[in-house]
């Protein structure tokens, strides 16, 4: 990477993933009102809800802990944009990495989570006191499932703790890593809180539950904050299980030299992402919400039992070489 | 036109109180929502929490128990607000003109809260969609 790249890439990722998320908002509205057979709001639409909700008065409880009810989408934002940044640098720059980036990714993924049970927290409501033990709840039921998912991805590809060289390998192609995407996509499902499993925010017990005192620009920065793990999960379970997002053609363009046959892999790995996606908004839109035990019971039990299973194939299959367990 | 009021405009967020209605303005709301009137098509949501919310549709005559609520309700939405009278009732009592437990309309237990709070309504036994629409455009077109 020469340094006026580096340089354009630093000024660029941070508003282009802002962008990109607002557009897998739009994405997720749109395709949802496909579904139900509407037509569903403009392109622009979540831009205008961000600019509104800017412009719009705060509203702070008066028996709210001030700080913390503030601070907290501040930071869940910060751990999510951090999150982005490094799944770009994993893309743009696979050449420099650093060792065990998995185990970063894990801890700064449960940070907008943390900071939403804060948040949630100090803000001194009844419903938002339902909604933050079941958001604990549920933190603690998808961690355990997703970790396990992962160590089936570390078995598959030799013990590598470092995105970029899981990235190199296309691990969904074995019955292991199979059981182990399905999961790893309900987990995310969940960190989304997308129905079934928006427990925490559940509009019509708990009245938006999590982010129920949010108002204005506090909550214009947790829409936003939402709208980056719109892009940064979907594009972690792309690098981690479905072979990486190449973004060669566009570093060369960079670089000032076109390269017509880079096209195709860039495509590729546009359809892998708008795949993902699209699996998540269509469970979102097929399935029920679940009580708060049936997710824990779900994650714990039947993901377990599956990840235990998918956790041994792998294990035979690496000591005796076969590639397809 | 300040962006505040132009994105307002594009992306009104409504919360729904009932003060005491029959259902039967409440259904012909959730109406909106449904594949032949799809109201997300302006960008207008129905979120859960007052506090979200850029216009309150007030359905019913404000009984003596609600009227404390909707005031309560009008204080905790952030500004600013629109709110919607919506059907005879919420407009000017209705049928219940006379009744001991009104202490309604919608429009005089909002101004003891706010004299300058900006009131749009609509009448109708329920109030048809295509009304709703056209009243939230033509009070969105003032503001």
């Amino acid at each position: 990477m020469s340094v006026p790249l580096n340089v354009l890439f630093w000024i660029v990722v941070i508003p282009g993933t802002v962008v990109l998320g607002l557009l897998a908002c739009w994405i997720v509205r749109k395709v949802s009102a496909l579904v139900q057979w509407r037509v569903g709001p403009p392109l622009f639409q979540p831009f205008y809800d961000v600019v509104k909700l800017m412009g719009k008065e705060i509203l702070v409880p008066q028996e709210a802990q001030k700080a913390v009810f503030m601070a907290a989408p501040l930071v869940g934002m910060a751990g999510v944009l951090l999150l982005s940044i490094m799944l770009w640098r994993v893309a743009f720059v696979p050449a420099k990495p650093f060792v065990g980036d998995i185990i970063v990714a894990i801890y700064l993924m449960v940070l907008p989570s943390l900071a939403l049970i804060l948040g949630s927290s100090a803000s001194a409501s009844p419903h938002a006191a339902v909604g933050t033990s079941r958001e604990m709840k549920l933190v603690m039921g998808y961690e355990l499932s997703l970790v396990l998912a992962l160590i089936v991805v570390i078995i598959k590809t030799g013990g590598t703790l470092n995105l970029a060289e899981i990235a190199q390998h296309t691990t969904v192609f074995s019955i292991s890593n199979m059981l182990a995407f399905l999961v790893a996509l309900l987990c995310v499902q969940a960190k989304l809180g997308f129905v079934p499993f928006d427990i925490a925010e559940a509009e019509t017990e708990v009245a938006s539950g999590v982010l129920m005192e949010y108002s204005g620009a506090l909550l214009a920065v947790w829409k936003l904050a939402h709208a980056i793990m719109l892009v940064a999960l979907p594009l972690f379970l792309v690098i981690v299980f479905l072979g990486g997002f190449d973004v060669t053609f566009l570093t060369m363009v960079f670089r000032g030299t076109f390269e017509p046959t880079l096209i195709m892999p860039l495509v590729w790995s546009i359809c892998k992402y708008v795949l993902v996606l699209v699996l998540l908004i269509l469970i979102k839109n097929t399935n029920p919400r679940v009580r708060i035990d049936q997710a824990m019971k779900f994650f714990w039990v039947y993901c377990g039992v599956a990840l235990v299973a998918a956790i041994i194939l792998a294990t035979i299959g690496k000591n005796f070489g076969v590639s397809w367990l | 036109m300040s962006w505040k009021i132009w994105s307002l405009k594009k992306s009104p967020w409504v919360f729904h109180v009932n003060t005491g209605a029959c259902n039967n303005c409440d259904i012909e709301i959730v109406n909106l929502l449904t594949p032949k009137f799809d109201v997300e098509r302006f960008g207008i949501k129905l979120v859960g929490s007052p506090r979200h919310a850029d216009a309150l549709l007030v359905t019913g005559v404000v009984t003596r128990q609600a009227a404390p609520r909707l005031q309560e309700v009008y204080r905790q939405t952030s500004k600013p607000c629109v709110v919607f009278a919506i059907g005879a009732c919420a407009c000017d009592k209705g049928i219940f003109t006379t009744g001991y437990h009104v202490v309604g309309p919608v429009d005089k237990i909002i101004r003891e809260v706010d004299p300058n709070a900006i009131i749009a309504y609509v009448p109708g036994c329920p109030p048809k969609p295509e009304a709703m629409i056209s009243g939230i455009v033509q009070a969105l077109s003032v503001l």
